[in-house]
């Protein structure tokens, strides 16, 4: 026992002298978390400022005027008011003049307070997609708002639909999104693709036979390999966490020794998944190519990351229950959005458990105390 | 036979302040075999380096087939051949497809191209495995057939690296038949190898040790001058006293 | 106790271009503290043999043991016992010497110093580059630094993979000198490789060629299987000589050796001199053919053609 960890140690240190003196991997590996947190706070925002947006208030009431000052006062839009026909509204569109359109009916206020109904017509520049999106939404969180405030001083409510989106994340900000999203991938690529390859790099250059052939024991090279890369990935939650607390202004409402907990969970479920892709691939290149297209395009495409799950056709939806960070990101954004306890995740705990043990326990059936 | 086709004055290497190839000259004339020998890490895989184009040198002067090391990269490298016994083919490409490739590169034309691979494979006596991959041919045929690819386009000068290295007997001598042959022709042969038999199939052979050339002549004569037996004895007694022993 | 034993080893792969047989129908048995050498060309199956032995791989049939213990049974206990050197130096490029050595130590439950004596010699040579790394050391070096990393555990038996490749003939000389001394402390050791002229360093050897044993032999024995007559030529212009040589009807075979050129006859009763009379008509100056031992690589050749 003495002997065993008297080798775990020394191939520990070891792994820390690979990594270590291969400084460019070691850069990218530490700046990696920062550079993209600043990335997705800063430059690819999906928040908007200032759009320009045209209204044609064929209202003119109370109400309209209302609303209308309440986008004013946003500072999303920019409103160019002086249209008084539908053609204007195209042409302002097609000279690229105006991103979206707000269109109040005659007598917007009467038909709010007879008919408990008014329409509001919001017109959108749909050659940009995810723009007009997020214009929508903001335009219509204006318009639930003042409904809102309105149904106050009636008697008969009206009924209010809201996205849940908007419940957490009031002033829709991005860093919102993108910080779960970067923590679900940056720990997987850490964990799941370097332990991968530097386990598959040991059988490229022949040394996995000269250990093969010692009296080391086979788990005792996987366990080492591990160690450095979890501690890489804790140093980089605490590097992500500490952005977008002081940086990004992003509150952790909950419990972070959860959130780390929830976090070394994860981390553990990527290292096995990376014992796993090393013990069916020969060369790093595999390794490589397994990791960026098994774990990496799931992961931005289908966790809920980039495109929210719900919108996605049925048979993805089944497909990234199998994703370990689409349960990652539930968990990050339930503690640092949400600010909820351990008694709202133990579902999504369990599952990464459970993951977890499926991925060591194939991965060691699987592993070879020979060559081929 | 006197003609010069390589001709090398005072050539060096430096890396900091680690001069890996000192000031070498040396002659190689035209159609002769020339042998490149020295102990690992004397410098030979740079001087070689230097002569095919692809390292600039940090001194000297040297002219291959008539082009500068300096300046005329590209016409040293339309004129020579190069194989070394790290790669020489695509192994998942077939016979054919490997001929036609490099021939291309080489600018040969598509009915030069379709003439010299009836004429090389049928030399060579795969011709029935034209189709094959070359993966699943012996090695020593591999070799073989990296050798006459890369005389296709009948260069100047061909220079190998270590071409024999792991073949069998037989398989090395027939590869010899093959250099013998492409000498005959005029083609010029720069050979590095650790057969110290094969130098002895030299016109004429360097020895460099520490990044110098230590003695170059024939065979023969360096045997006669150091009172040895064999070019192995010449080698021990010219590499047993080399310092460095490192790159 | 410290012998290998090899019986009807058979071992396959399947790969994209069909089944290539490795090793076929192998037996070998070698004596405890016996230097014995594995002579043939890439691809001969020595690599799969020195796996097998060494437990990394699995024959498809037959049966091996070393020191008394089963490859399939035992595994655990050989790789215990076992030094050894895989055909591509297998050391950390990014280590310096000493780490690779302590590291290589300390898997096998060692330290350098416990079993110092036994890489002394060899130590202290790569010492001045203690703290270099090993990918920047020279072919020569990363030899000897990849024998002491095998050896640091003081195994009963050393596993040699082609260990003088790419090897200088300074380094390859000094290299068996030091297999010599090892020999002599007591360990058994298995080495293979390409050059033939190594052969005769050894107390026996096998030649192995496409997955089978052609013979086994002690190297001064080896050339008594010649059975023929073998000439050695020598002339001014030897290529035009090899080329005459085969072109003459009463030769049988003839290879460029060295500074010379070996050729039996088809006929033993052909005499020489009827040859050189030949050559000398054909131009040839400075002609020389005499009768010669063969050595282990004419040896070589003949099995090989057979």
């Amino acid at each position: 026992m003495r002997n065993q960890i008297r080798q775990l140690v020394e191939f520990i240190r070891k792994e820390f002298y690979h990594i270590i003196r291969d400084p460019r991997s070691m850069l990218v590996l530490l700046g990696m978390p920062i550079v993209q947190i600043i990335l997705f706070g800063f430059a690819i925002t999906t928040e908007i400022r200032n759009s320009s947006i045209a209204i044609l208030d064929n209202a003119r009431d109370d109400a309209t005027q209302n609303i209308i000052s309440r986008m004013e006062n946003s500072q999303y839009f920019s409103i160019q008011k002086d249209l008084i026909n539908n053609d204007q509204v195209y042409t302002a569109f097609k000279t690229g003049k105006i991103k979206m359109a707000v269109v109040f009916e005659p007598g917007f206020a009467e038909n709010l307070k007879h008919n408990n109904k008014a329409k509001v017509q919001i017109l959108t520049d749909g050659s940009d997609p995810n723009n007009a999106v997020t214009l929508t939404n903001y335009a219509s969180s204006i318009i639930l708002d003042y409904q809102a405030s309105y149904n106050q001083m009636q008697a008969l409510p009206m009924a209010i639909e809201t996205e849940m989106r908007m419940l957490y994340n009031p002033r829709l900000k991005g860093i919102y999104s993108s910080v779960p999203g970067v923590m679900g991938l940056i720990l997987l690529l850490i964990s799941a693709m370097m332990t991968s390859i530097a386990i598959v790099k040991e059988k490229e250059m022949g040394t996995m036979e000269v250990l093969l052939v010692s009296p080391v024991k086979p788990w005792l090279v996987v366990i080492s390999k591990t160690v450095p890369y979890f501690a890489l990935s804790l140093i980089n939650v605490a590097t992500i966490l500490l952005l977008s607390v002081y940086v990004m202004g992003m509150p952790v409402m909950g419990n972070v020794i959860l959130l780390f907990g929830v976090s070394t969970l994860y981390i553990f479920c990527s290292l096995a998944l990376g014992i796993f892709i090393s013990t069916n691939t020969s060369t790093q290149q595999a390794a490589m190519l397994a990791s960026i297209m098994g774990l990496m395009l799931p992961v931005m495409l289908l966790s809920g990351y980039m495109f929210p799950v719900a919108n996605m056709p049925v048979v993805l939806q089944v497909i990234s229950n199998i994703i370990p960070a689409k349960w990652y990101i539930i968990m990050v954004k339930s503690i640092m959005i949400k600010g909820l306890g351990i008694g709202s995740i133990w579902k999504e705990i369990l599952i990464l458990n459970g993951m977890t043990l499926f991925f060591l326990l194939i991965s060691i059936k699987r592993y070879k105390i020979r060559l081929s | 036979m006197e003609q010069t086709i390589i001709e090398v004055r005072n050539l060096t290497k430096q890396f900091g302040d680690f001069k890996a190839v000192n000031s070498i000259s040396f002659d190689v004339r035209k159609g002769e075999i020339f042998g490149f020998l020295g102990a690992n890490g004397a410098g030979k895989t740079t001087a070689m380096k230097m002569l095919i184009g692809i390292s600039i040198p940090s001194a000297g002067e040297a002219k291959v087939a008539g082009f500068d090391v300096y300046k005329e990269t590209e016409q040293i490298k339309k004129n020579i051949g190069y194989m070394s016994q790290k790669f020489s083919l695509y192994d998942d490409l077939t016979v054919r497809e490997n001929i036609t490739l490099f021939a291309g590169i080489y600018g040969l034309t598509d009915t030069e191209i379709a003439a010299r691979t009836v004429e090389l494979t049928n030399r060579l006596g795969i011709a029935d495995e034209a189709d094959k991959l070359v993966a699943s041919l012996p090695l020593g045929w591999k070799q073989k057939l990296a050798f006459s690819i890369a005389v296709i386009h009948n260069p100047k000068i061909v220079f190998l690296d270590e071409p024999t290295g792991g073949v069998d007997p037989i398989t090395r001598r027939q590869f010899w038949d093959m250099i013998y042959a492409a000498a005959a022709e005029g083609i010029t042969v720069f050979v590095t190898t650790h057969y110290m038999d094969e130098a002895e199939y030299c016109n004429r052979v360097s020895i460099m040790v520490d990044g110098v050339i230590k003695a170059l002549d024939s065979p023969a004569r360096l045997m006669q001058q150091y009172n040895a037996k064999s070019m192995e004895e010449v080698f021990i007694i010219l590499a047993r006293g080399a310092k460095r022993s490192d790159n | 106790m410290n012998n290998i034993e090899i019986s009807n080893i058979r071992k396959t792969y399947q790969g994209k271009t069909g089944v290539t047989i490795a090793l076929d129908d192998v037996s070998l048995s070698i004596n405890g503290n016996e230097l014995f050498g594995l002579i043939g060309p890439d691809g001969a199956g020595k690599t799969s043999l020195f796996r097998i032995l060494t437990t990394v791989l699995l024959p498809d049939s037959g049966s091996a043991s070393v020191c008394g213990a089963d490859i399939v049974k035992d595994f655990q206990y050989i790789r215990n016992i076992s030094g050894y050197m895989p055909g591509r130096f297998s050391l950390y490029p990014d280590l310096s010497v000493e780490e690779n050595l302590n590291f290589f130590a300390t898997i096998f439950n060692t330290t350098i110093e416990e079993n110092y004596d036994l890489i002394r010699d060899i130590y202290v040579q790569l010492e001045p580059f203690k703290t270099r790394r090993a990918g920047k050391l020279s072919g020569g070096m990363k030899q000897k630094l990849a024998l002491c990393c095998a050896l640091i555990h003081k195994p009963n038996v050393l596993f040699l993979d082609e260990p003088t490749t790419g090897v200088d003939p300074v380094s390859r000389k000094e290299f068996w000198e030091m297999l010599k001394r090892l020999k002599n402390s007591g360990i058994t050791i298995l080495v293979s490789t390409p050059y033939m002229d190594e052969a005769m360093m050894c107390d026996r050897i096998a030649l192995i060629q496409e997955g089978k044993i052609l013979l086994i032999e002690q190297p001064a024995d080896v050339a008594k299987g010649f059975g023929r007559k073998l000439y050695s030529a020598r002339a001014d212009n030897m290529y035009q000589l090899l080329i005459d040589l085969r072109a003459y009807d009463a030769i049988a075979d003839c290879f460029a050796f060295g500074h010379t050129h070996h050729f039996t006859v088809k006929n033993e009763l052909t005499n020489p001199d009827v040859i050189a009379d030949y050559l000398r008509e054909k131009m040839h100056t400075n002609l020389d053919i005499i009768e010669i031992a063969p050595g282990i690589e004419d040896c070589f050749m003949q099995l090989m053609r057979r």
